[in-house]
């Protein structure tokens, strides 16, 4: 079974491009020209030479051996908190304003959640020196002050999105309705595996420097290329997208997906799409997605701004339901314990995102000899402020 | 033969009106639909709410907002509306987002339009490529006519495309925006209309998105065969009830 997208844009049942009219040019134009543009020379030289020098990349693989002390394995993290703009987000914003730029466009748009993706966004139009337009929940902005402030200091203009639950996704129908708007000369940089056929590829695409790197690395660190376990937190899904996709087609590697389970699973109050989700079509795609009987789109919750989406991208819908990915929830007060925890014990203050990531040590047991790699997909700096509140620092 | 066909047919513009089933009240789907009848409208478009409208502007946004408040429902709706056909002919439209179909499982979905007496449907966010491959049998089982968008960007191509599956009209989109965001339309609109009314299409063309008055009305007519007004008249409803909307109307023509 293949676990990439097939020719018409889905995984699966999953995927394709459920989008208005007035999308069509703007997305058929995208699909018709990534594969060709990613894969001139000229834009592979580019992309990898800012990864390098401007990202930082390779971002360390790094054994966390305090951590796999406690939980008897062999833990490495996969350091994207590293990265420029501190999270993987940068990884995918670097290859789309390069694609946006050999279309012509002039305007860049963007959603986002934690903050990191529209810093990661605002970051590469100041590089460019393009117009930057990034949407926002407006409880977002609040609960993430410091990226808010970050992208105004990189030119960017910041509009709050006012409707729904004022999260990620009311930020997406906010720059999806910009994007009607300005047809001509803007592109929509998407931060998730989410959207129209061929976003959740091209994101996958941008973010698979992820587990190519965890290859060569782990060849050096543990004479394999393949671990035992890839581990990553799920919202939309992209750095969990770029930390799988080496191994999706590598029966041996197992998959784990870590979605916020928010006050429980059950509480009313969650983001766990793998478990309450049903079919459906959101943000112009068909996929597991949190809704009533009647259709409405579910308001998620999640502590955590980057999770705190009612859907997950296609590709992860697809490894849900075949099974190839297993999928756990993670609460809250598990989330920030866990982040406490690796700050203890490894000196790294992650992303609350990320930090749902780590808590899945204490749902499964791993052996002696497994070797687990967890994405640690972004830093902590912007979440203080909320680790603070809550351990009352 | 469908009531939209037959209506198209008559020599004359066609004044089509949108507004969210549910709102201002839960209740007032019905009479609001009577009342468009009685004051000369040709064809309405029934909005099924939704919660995540993206190609929607503002005003529709918050009357999709308060009307699920409402607790409007696709179930409510089709209760509401069983037994319209006993007091109004003129064409009704269902147009809502394509995921409360999908839920309500789309063949259900289209039978009970078939039952009550809707005419057509129109889904922005199900596009033509996918409906023509796994939906356009089922519509044309239950004899509903599914409208389709094009805008000033849509490709000669994809018009023709869009033409040729069609089988009513054609939902003209008059500029690049979501619904309810302009005010009069400029020399672009103009060719816009224009070069699609040259085109000689097999379907008729209506035009929506930025008609709010007489003036937009006639503009946008000139060319095409009608057009749709949908944040006005919310607007309208929103400032005074479910009442005088034949004085609305009259403002129109």
């Amino acid at each position: 079974m293949s676990y990439n997208v097939n020719e018409k844009g889905y995984y699966g049942e999953f995927g394709g491009a459920y989008i208005p009219e007035m999308l069509y040019p703007n997305v058929e134009e995208l699909r018709q020209k990534y594969l060709e543009i990613t894969a001139e020379p000229e834009f592979k030289a580019e992309f990898n030479q800012l990864l390098k020098d401007y990202v930082g990349r390779p971002s360390p693989l790094y054994f966390a051996k305090r951590l796999s002390e406690k939980y008897n394995t062999k833990i490495y993290l996969k350091r994207e908190d590293l990265n420029h703009t501190g999270a993987h987000k940068v990884n995918n914003t670097i290859g789309q304003i390069l694609v946006a730029k050999r279309l012509g466009k002039k305007r860049i748009i963007a959603e986002t959640g934690a903050g990191q993706h529209g810093v990661a966004t605002a970051t590469v139009c100041a590089l460019m020196g393009m117009d930057c337009i990034v949407y926002m929940g407006e409880i977002d902005i609040a609960r993430q002050a410091p990226n808010v402030a970050r992208m105004k200091m990189l030119g960017a203009e910041v509009r709050p999105a006012l409707s729904g639950s004022r999260t990620l996704k009311d930020a997406t129908n906010e720059a999806i309705r910009d994007w009607i708007n300005n047809p001509v000369d803007t592109h929509y940089i998407i931060g998730s595996a989410i959207g129209p056929h061929p976003y959740p590829d091209m994101v996958t695409r941008f973010q698979s420097i992820i587990s190519e790197e965890i290859k060569w690395q782990l060849k050096e660190k543990e004479g394999r290329e393949n671990p035992d376990y890839v581990v990553a937190c799920i919202g939309g899904g992209s750095n969990a997208a770029g930390t799988y996709y080496h191994f999706l087609h590598e029966p041996e590697v197992g998959i784990i997906a870590v979605e916020a389970a928010g006050k429980g699973v059950n509480s009313g109050h969650s983001a766990a799409t793998s478990k309450l989700g049903k079919v459906g079509v959101i943000h112009g795609c068909k996929t597991l997605l949190m809704q009533t009987p009647d259709g409405q789109i579910t308001e998620p919750y999640s502590i955590s701004a980057g999770l705190d989406y009612p859907g997950v991208g296609p590709m992860h819908a697809h490894l849900a339901q075949t099974g190839r990915g297993e999928f756990f929830s993670v609460t809250d007060d598990e989330a920030m314990n866990a982040g406490l925890q690796l700050t203890k014990l490894e000196g790294i203050i992650p992303a609350i995102e990320s930090a749902h990531a780590f808590a899945v040590l204490d749902q499964k047991k791993f052996k002696p000899t497994d070797v687990v790699v967890i994405s640690l997909s972004g830093r902590g700096d912007k979440d203080l402020d909320n680790y603070i509140d809550y351990f009352k620092l | 033969m469908n009531r939209i066909s037959q209506k198209l047919q008559e020599d004359k513009k066609i004044l089509s009106i949108y507004f969210s089933a549910g709102y201002p009240s839960l209740n007032d789907t019905v009479q609001i639909i009577q009342d468009l009848e009685k004051s000369g409208i040709d064809m309405i478009e029934i909005g099924l709410p939704f919660s995540d409208p993206l190609a929607d502007g503002p005003t529709i946004q918050a009357s999709s907002t308060t009307a699920l408040q409402n607790g409007m429902t696709t179930q409510i709706l089709f209760d509401q509306l069983k037994d319209i056909r006993k007091s109004v002919n003129i064409p009704l439209v269902i147009m809502g987002y394509f995921n409360p179909m999908l839920q309500y499982g789309v063949e259900a979905f289209c039978q009970k339009c078939a039952e009550i007496g809707i005419d057509g449907l129109i889904i922005p966010d199900l596009p033509v490529d996918v409906y023509a491959d796994e939906y356009k049998a089922t519509f044309d089982k239950y004899g509903l006519i599914n409208v389709f968008l094009i805008t000033p960007q849509t490709s000669e191509e994809r018009i023709r495309f869009i033409d040729s599956v069609s089988d009513g009209f054609i939902y003209m989109v008059s500029s690049a925006s979501v619904t309810g965001s302009q005010s009069g339309f400029g020399n672009t609109q103009e060719a816009y209309f224009k070069r699609i009314g040259e085109m000689n299409l097999k379907n008729p063309q209506i035009v929506g998105f930025g008609i709010s008055n007489a003036e937009t009305f006639n503009q946008a007519t000139q060319y095409a065969k009608g057009a749709i007004i949908g944040s006005a008249f919310i607007t309208h409803l929103k400032e005074n009830g479910s009442s005088k909307i034949g004085e609305f109307v009259k403002t129109i023509r």
